[in-house]
């Protein structure tokens, strides 16, 4: 036999269950056009305010509280300052998706890795960090994220990190359940008999395991975590004007209803889409990755 | 022959079993011990709950949280028992591997059998990702599955219970192991695939003289492959013999219960089931555990426990009954 190998042959052959959930996903309509739709409003956030001629925060004198109009690109009307709803509505979704996605990656992180300790090293270790997590699961989360924005100011990562600070207690929970009923297959007493250290058993092979659960889990958590972020700041205590979110323009639009309905009814519609899809997208994930299927 | 060559290389010293439960402790395992020899096949064979499968998660430091293991297994005269778990993964996977008995759930879904089998090679030999993955196509090779080359890439769903073992045997014997612990390889695998999986341990015993651990409870496998069998029942052994003695002159009760159970083509006599369930381990009797079973029972089988000792002075066999071979030869000649 050569010692030299084809690079041809490194290439994976095999069918992973990744691979196979990812064509039982294609193969739900309504989750790929939510995928379709989602990326679509996130390349509109990103790139749009850049394309488009109004800034987010320039007042346009003539035309305030003007509804949607053609004129100067005004598309969804302006604000009662003048500003352009439009950008101010992607430059909102820039900033509520990035909450929603830095948020999520965080509360993911920090779960998945005390969820799968606790539920590997059980006992003792189990008991006290699970009780950690339902001590946090005691403090109103909404009096923390006050406490921490008078007390360090109004920023967007500040109110990430509010959010997370809670928001990973229940991916820890889930994480351990599953850890539980994976840590007594035999593969993991398998991995132990083969002299794996107990670090790597937990990250590499009870880890991957659970990544089904995570991802279903973290489709959900993304919108909660929108969600949470639009609260936040529709009491004021999330982004700083000029500075907006999707929160914040439909609480500025809710004090206008009656008078200019398009205040908040382009931020509401962004928002309530990109929550739909996410929860369409939520549950194909959920179908593809249905252990029962295996 | 020098001493090094027949030194041991496992030695199983009292070792005994016990867990903790809300019921009061059980006593899996008492006071089995053996030794094994450089390229020799044991055989464990015993019903479901004999303490078989315990014993040897005993030896290899995979007991539940809830048990604890007493006496001795050496290794080369080290006890394994106690070691410090880095010490003791040097030596799992290296010079004592295991075989489970199903290989559809003793290998992880989400990782490929490359990612598996390299990860042996790099936590015990050192070698990088690439060479570990020319090696394990090798050892997917010496177990024969086809096409290892490409196979090797497949999650283990891909393959089929009888090349899953296969996988679980190449992995097991990467590290040409001394000790291989096959915990009954071949229970969950159709009647041809145990027959072919038993003729790969016997050519793979004998191409790198692997000392094998067998347990099992398949008799038929245990002619096949073993040089001596232990048999074990309610945690305790009790009778120790070569394969040949086992089958043509059992001398224990138990022994000859479990060879009348099993059918056989060169006797035409009725199958024989041994009446009653294997012993509640949580209450064993104070006697004898097969006392309550054994149709050649006496009041002193159940008041005290029978010690494992050799059937003669210069027999090799051990076994552990109160009542001499002669007895049991004459009830049942009477019974007949």
């Amino acid at each position: 036999m050569s010692a030299a190998i084809n690079p041809a042959e490194i290439a994976p052959a095999g069918r992973s269950p990744w691979r196979d959930a990812r064509r039982r996903f294609l193969r739900n309509r309504a989750a790929v056009a939510s995928v379709v739709v989602l990326a679509l409003i996130t390349l509109a956030c990103v790139f749009g305010p850049m394309l488009l001629p109004n800034a987010f925060d320039s007042v346009d004198w003539n035309l305030m509280s003007a509804p949607p109009t053609r004129a100067g690109w005004h598309l969804f009307g302006t604000d009662d300052l003048g500003r352009d709803l439009l950008v101010r509505t992607l430059i909102g979704g820039r900033i509520s998706l990035l909450v929603g996605v830095l948020a999520t990656l965080v509360s993911v992180t920090i779960g998945v890795v005390w969820g799968a300790v606790a539920g590997f090293a059980g006992g003792r270790v189990d008991g006290v960090m699970m009780r950690i997590v339902d001590m946090a699961y005691a403090v109103p989360y909404l009096l923390i994220a006050i406490l921490v924005v008078t007390v360090f100011g109004r920023d967007i990562l500040l109110v990430v990190a509010a959010i997370a600070s809670f928001s990973w207690l229940d991916m820890a929970r889930v994480v351990r359940g599953q850890t539980l009923s994976i840590k007594s297959r035999e593969f993991v007493e398998a991995a132990r008999a083969i002299g794996v250290p107990t670090w790597r058993i937990i990250f590499q092979h009870v880890v991957p395991n659970l990544m089904g659960v995570v991802v279903i889990y973290s489709s959900i958590l993304v919108p909660g975590v929108i969600l949470t972020e639009s609260v936040l700041s529709f009491l004021g205590l999330g982004v700083q004007e000029p500075m907006t979110s999707w929160g914040v323009l439909i609480h500025d639009g809710a004090a206008v209803m009656a008078a200019t309905p398009w205040m908040i009814l382009f931020p509401a519609a962004a928002l309530s889409i990109t929550l739909y899809c996410a929860n369409f997208i939520g549950d194909g994930l959920r179908d593809a990755l249905d252990p029962k299927e295996r | 022959m020098n001493d090094a060559k027949n030194a041991p290389v496992l030695e199983v010293k009292d070792l005994s079993v016990q867990f903790r439960t809300n019921d009061g402790p059980v006593y899996a395992v008492n006071h089995v011990g053996f030794e094994l020899g450089r390229g020799q096949t044991l055989g464990i064979v015993g019903e479901s709950g004999s303490g078989k499968s315990q014993t040897m998660l005993a030896m290899m430091g995979l007991l539940a949280r809830n048990g604890t293991a007493t006496g001795q297994v050496l290794h080369h005269g080290r006890n394994l028992l106690g070691l410090p778990a880095a010490e003791l993964n040097a030596v799992r996977g290296d010079r004592i591997a295991m075989i489970f008995q199903d290989p559809m759930t003793s290998l992880n879904p989400y990782l490929s059998v490359e990612r598996q089998m390299s990860e042996v090679l790099e936590l015990h030999r050192g070698l990088s990702r690439r060479e570990a993955r020319v090696r394990a196509i090798q050892a997917l090779d010496a177990v024969k599955i086809p096409d290892a080359k490409r196979r090797i890439d497949f999650y283990p769903h891909e393959f089929s219970g009888g090349m899953r073992q296969r996988v679980m045997i190449a992995m097991a014997l990467l590290c040409e192991p001394e000790v291989l612990i096959a915990d009954e390889p071949t229970t969950a695998l159709d009647a041809t695939v145990q027959a072919q999986i038993t003729q790969l341990l016997r050519e793979l015993q004998r191409d790198h003289g692997t000392a094998i651990v067998m347990i099992t409870h398949d008799l038929g496998v245990v002619a096949g492959l073993c040089d001596d069998v232990m048999v074990m029942y309610g945690g305790r052994v009790m009778e120790h013999a070569s394969a040949e003695d086992i089958f043509h002159r059992p001398s224990h009760p138990y022994t000859r219960g479990l060879l009348a159970a099993l059918p056989r083509m060169d006797a035409s006599g009725p199958l024989v089931s041994i009446p009653g369930n294997p012993p509640n381990m949580n209450a064993l009797p104070p006697g004898c555990p097969f006392s309550a079973r054994c149709r050649y029972v006496e009041e002193r089988c159940v008041a005290t426990v029978p010690l494992l000792q050799h059937l003669a002075p210069t027999s090799p066999t051990l076994r552990a009954c109160h009542r001499p071979v002669a007895d049991l030869d004459a009830m049942e000649a009477a019974d007949v």
